[in-house]
């Protein structure tokens, strides 16, 4: 029977996993030394907020893996040998396999800062980071302030997170507004507020200089690269993004870059070896996407893809248009197609925003043929479905607008805005036209 | 999804989900208005009842406002689940344990031991807390208090104060909101207010029994029983009104609705027991079990009650039905060939047309359950036994209204709160929220939309389903959430971060799909998949 190695018990190993049982009855090992079972990564911060228990965020019960005789294995994989497809494993033991699966996820990203690798400095990747801003923050009479250092997605939710157990955040932000290489001015511009609102103390165009450190080896003060500034904390927090956990990859003779290099099938220059997820990189970029994504439902497609060519049905991983979703303390993002910081060369933004500065919308369309790109919403839930399909039938913005109400997905009852919305749009127009 | 936690004892918090100076302060209000009921039952004669009887009603309800306040109206509108699994009360911690203990206590005195509450023995003056009830209930409805009459306002009061808490909670949510301000309501006019004014009519020569007109049978499970049915007879033209409504909402009304709305129109927004459930039991959601096992044993054991209280039914509107049809029409026999032939034609419908959509087992139970009736029918219609379904009408009845009504919707259904979660009783116990489970299942509108590829698998859905519901087990295949047992209270649309669910009533085509490969994805690939 052929053995089916999977390095990651992440999101795509665990769906590669899943739909080659559902296809075929090869014999199955997913390898992690992180947690014995699958659990969900993007619920990190609910644990430490108090949402919910480590248990609940395992999306299987214990018994599932047995019951689809997928077996675990928790332990380091320390070398690939792919000359005699073998492994090796933290004890030196040995295992064979007949196809490998490289979905070894990411790491935090640092560079090289100065007192970076002190105690209590953490990233917010894995479970054990988690268990160890526990035990450095648990509250804040031992916690009595914690530096963030990069405003992206993972940098947000850690300072929502301590900021649920009372402790004082300062939030640096190298950009000019929070994640605005990502988010058109507008959108950046409301959540800018928001983060103030809920009393974070963020700081906008703030690079991180170097991180000091008390007689312990402990971190017990940022110094802003900018003004000097020394911020005396008990707790730093590097959030500066992920890149793909390829050290074990780089001494094989697969090939690598930033990440493991994969073309289209997510086949490397080994026979028999595959990468998925955050550590897999494109040879070829697929349409606006970058050759690395590193975001959820991507390592979920590439499972499902990489499932069929492993069963026989030679697949290329093709996602379909892009989207997806974040929370920002009390405001919900979704977005479907693409919307881009500033539109490129050809297109234009049309943006909506409401007075309670909790929503907003940001469009973006070809300008000539008035033809839908992307939407970003804020505190509006829309359709996945319907956007999807309006992308795919290429329809004009006058149609989206026209029709948003068949897109929205907000609970029953809740107040709409597709006449606002449809008003701020005509009269956009009535002025670009004079 | 796996649910076995490790609950700390410890009354030591991780962090600083400790109570405001102000929280303290109102918990310390409530506290004082639950001593002064406290108080009377030892014995402590107060003065002036009506005094201390608003006094302590009144500093509950002022304590839980003034913690809602400043609970909630302090921070900005959003969900509010901050240190939930911290808090030993709602993490069946010590205080957890403790809170139930003493509802469970409280409980089986009322139900058991109602003279240790003050009630009187026949023809006296009742004492303890009962009499502090008693200016009140002459208010009301011009007699002395009963247990129940205590009973009914504190459940009342509960259900206004904690709903007022809810609300603001869920301040964001108009769904929420509105829900809660109709299950105010109801508990309010219709199981409250009403029935006490009704028993006001009552005199002499004309007499209604109590009658929670929201309540529907087999939740009110002795609506048919016979003092019942004759009272509402000799009561003339109202009396009949009430007996054919009992019927008719039965047969009519509640299949209308549910197939409109799902049982949530019933179970989050009428209903009594949902509506404590919902308010009172909001902070325990967490607490239900989502395991595989759980559901099994839900499934078993509630659709087990539903044939349960219709043996149990029949049983008893056979035993006082006349046996000369030139008398009356319904004679035992009609009445009991027509319970074989509707019980026969409804499992015919659904085996016929919605048999795909019940699971194995779940036609397994039904066509047990079916023979099992149909076989005690039969041995009763051919063997002439003296008692219907071989055991004693009596007996029958008194065995239900003691494990079900008693034990199961109170005891356990409330008492235990804070171990097993809200809805334990609506889950496990309720015949009516099986009923309309079935119907929600096979032929309602109502679903819960999962928004494409959107999920993330976080679970918080799943976890704050006070059902048991795993959510996210659908959410993350995309899905549609198509459970009997989903009540619709909103709140796993509510907690989700990624906005992916919604519930809605559309149309019955394409409600329950299956998915293996989601939106997202290269179309020819889901095409592929899904097809299969
Ligand atoms: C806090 C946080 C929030 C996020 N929120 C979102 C979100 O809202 N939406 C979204 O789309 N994405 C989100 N992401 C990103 C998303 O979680 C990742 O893209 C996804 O989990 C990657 O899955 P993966 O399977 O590629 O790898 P991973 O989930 O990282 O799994 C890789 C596993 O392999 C193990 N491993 C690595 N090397 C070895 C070895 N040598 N031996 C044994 N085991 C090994 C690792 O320990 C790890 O357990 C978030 C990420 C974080 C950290
Ligand atoms: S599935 Fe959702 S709406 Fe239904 S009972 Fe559970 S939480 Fe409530
Ligand atoms: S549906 Fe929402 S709450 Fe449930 S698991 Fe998915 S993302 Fe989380």
């Amino acid at each position: 029977m052929e053995h089916i190695v999977i390095i990651g018990n992440g999101i795509s190993g665990i769906t590669a996993a899943r739909h080659i049982r559902k296809l075929s009855d090869k014999k199955i090992t997913i390898i992690s030394a992180e947690t014995e079972h699958f659990f969900s990564r993007t619920a990190l911060m609910y644990i430490y907020m108090g949402h919910m228990k480590y248990e609940h965020t395992k999306p299987y019960e214990d018994s599932f893996w047995k019951k689809n005789r997928i077996d675990l294995k928790f332990g380091l994989v320390t070398a690939i040998n792919t000359e005699h497809k073998s492994l090796q494993l933290e004890n030196n033991e040995n295992m064979q396999y007949d196809k490998l699966i490289v979905a070894t996820g990411s790491i935090s990203n640092k560079f090289g800062w100065k007192g970076q690798d002190l105690k209590s400095v953490i990233g917010l990747y894995s479970k054990q980071d988690l268990d160890q801003l526990e035990a450095i923050a648990p509250n804040n009479e031992v916690c009595q302030r914690a530096v963030v250092v990069g405003g992206g997605l993972i940098g947000i939710e850690l300072a929502e997170m301590l900021h649920t157990r009372k402790i004082p955040v300062t939030f640096l932000v190298r950009e000019e507004r929070f994640w605005d290489g990502v988010l058109p001015r507008g959108d950046a511009d409301m959540l800018g507020r928001h983060i103030l609102s809920h009393g974070i103390d963020l700081r906008l165009n703030s690079n991180l200089s170097e991180i000091t450190s008390d007689a312990h080896g402990n971190a017990n003060g940022v110094i802003i690269a900018e003004t000097g500034e020394t911020i005396s904390c008990n707790l730093v927090g590097l959030t500066a993004g992920v890149s793909p956990n390829i050290g074990l990859i780089k001494s094989t003779a697969i090939e690598t870059d930033r990440g493991v290099l994969v073309n289209r099938y997510l086949e490397t220059n080994v026979k028999d070896v595959y990468a998925i997820g955050d550590c897999a990189q494109q040879r070829e970029p697929i349409g606006n996407r970058k050759p690395i994504e590193a975001v959820w439902y991507t390592g979920r497609m590439m499972g499902e893809a990489l499932a069929q060519t492993i069963c026989g049905n030679r697949m290329a991983y093709n996602p379909g248009h892009w989207f997806n979703s974040a929370k920002f303390f009390d405001i919900e993002y979704q977005t479907y197609g693409w919307v881009f910081a500033t539109p490129k060369k050809g297109y234009a933004h049309f943006h909506w925003k409401h007075d309670d500065g909790q929503k907003c919308i940001t469009i973006e369309y070809q300008e000539a043929s008035n033809i839908f790109l992307g939407i970003n919403t804020f505190g509006i839930r829309m359709r996945h479905e319907v956007f999807d399909r309006w992308l795919t039938e290429q329809r004009t913005t006058d149609y989206v607008i026209k029709n948003l109400k068949e897109a929205n997905f907000d609970p029953e009852f809740y107040k709409t805005f597709e006449e606002e919305i449809n008003n701020a749009y005509k009269y956009q127009f009535k002025m670009a036209y004079r | 999804m796996s649910t076995k936690t490790n609950s700390s004892m410890s009354l030591a918090k991780p962090d600083s989900q400790t109570l405001s100076k102000t929280q303290k302060i109102a918990v310390a209000l409530g506290i004082v208005g639950l001593f002064i009921m406290a108080l009377t039952l030892f014995n402590v004669d107060f003065p002036n009842k009506p005094l201390f009887l608003s006094l302590s009603l009144g500093l509950i309800t002022a304590g839980t406002i003034m913690f809602s306040n400043n609970a909630y109206l302090t921070k900005q509108a959003g969900i509010k689940n901050d240190g939930v699994w911290f808090k030993s009360i709602a993490s069946r911690g010590l205080w957890g344990w403790a809170l139930g203990i003493v509802l469970t206590l409280f409980y089986i005195v009322l139900y058991f031991k109602a003279e240790w509450l003050g009630l009187a023995a026949d023809g006296g003056a009742n004492g303890g807390l009962v009499a502090l009830f008693d200016p009140l209930s002459r208010l009301l409805n011009g007699g002395p208090a009963s247990q129940w009459f205590v009973y009914g306002t504190l459940y009342t009061v509960a259900i206004l104060v904690f709903g007022y808490k809810f609300m603001l909670k869920y301040r964001h949510n108009r769904y929420e909101q509105l829900r809660t301000i109709s299950v105010m309501f109801f508990q309010l006019a219709f199981a409250f207010l009403i029935p006490e004014f009704m028993a006001r009519l009552n005199s002499e020569t004309f007499s209604l029994p109590y009658y929670d007109l929201k309540n529907i049978w087999p939740l009110n499970f002795y609506n048919f029983d016979k003092y019942r049915v004759d009272s509402m007879i000799e009561a003339g033209d109202i009396g009949l009104a009430f007996l054919i409504f009992g019927i008719v909402s039965i047969f009519v009304i509640s299949p209308i609705l549910t197939y409109k709305y799902g049982k949530r129109w019933y179970c989050s927004w009428v209903c009594g027991c949902g509506g404590l459930a919902e308010t009172a039991g909001d902070p325990f959601r967490h607490l239900s079990d989502k395991s595989q096992f759980a559901w099994k044993v839900e499934r078993w054991v509630v659709h087990s009650v539903v044939v349960f209280v219709t043996l149990m039914t029949t049983a008893v509107i056979y035993s006082y039905l006349g046996n000369d049809s030139s008398k009356y029409w319904l004679t035992k026999d009609v009445f009991l060939l027509g319970v074989a032939g509707l019980l026969t034609v409804v499992f015919a419908l659904v085996m016929l047309f919605k048999r795909k959509e019940l699971a194995k087992d779940a036609q397994y139970g039904a066509i047990g359950y079916f023979v099992i009736i149909m076989v005690l029918i039969g041995m009763h219609y051919f063997s002439g036994t003296k008692n219907v379904f071989l055991v004693d009408t009596y007996f029958l009845k008194s065995s239900y209204g003691f494990l079900i009504g008693a034990i199961f919707s109170g005891v356990i259904g409330v008492g235990f709160y804070p171990i097993f979660g809200n809805r334990v009783w609506c889950r496990f116990g309720c015949p009516m929220a099986a009923m309309l489970g079935f119907q929600q299942r096979l032929f309602s509108k109502f679903r819960i939309t999962t928004n494409g590829g959107q999920c993330i698998s976080c679970g918080n859905c799943s976890t704050y389903c006070e059902m048991g519901i795993d959510v996210r087990a659908y959410a993350q295949k995309g899905e549609n959430i198509v459970r009997s047992s989903c009540v619709g209270c909103g709140i796993c649309a509510a907690v989700c971060p990624r906005g992916v669910l919604k519930l809605e009533n559309d149309s019955m085509n394409g409600r329950i799909n299956s998915n293996d490969i989601l939106l997202g994805n290269d179309v020819d690939l889901m095409d592929l998949v899904n097809q299969k």
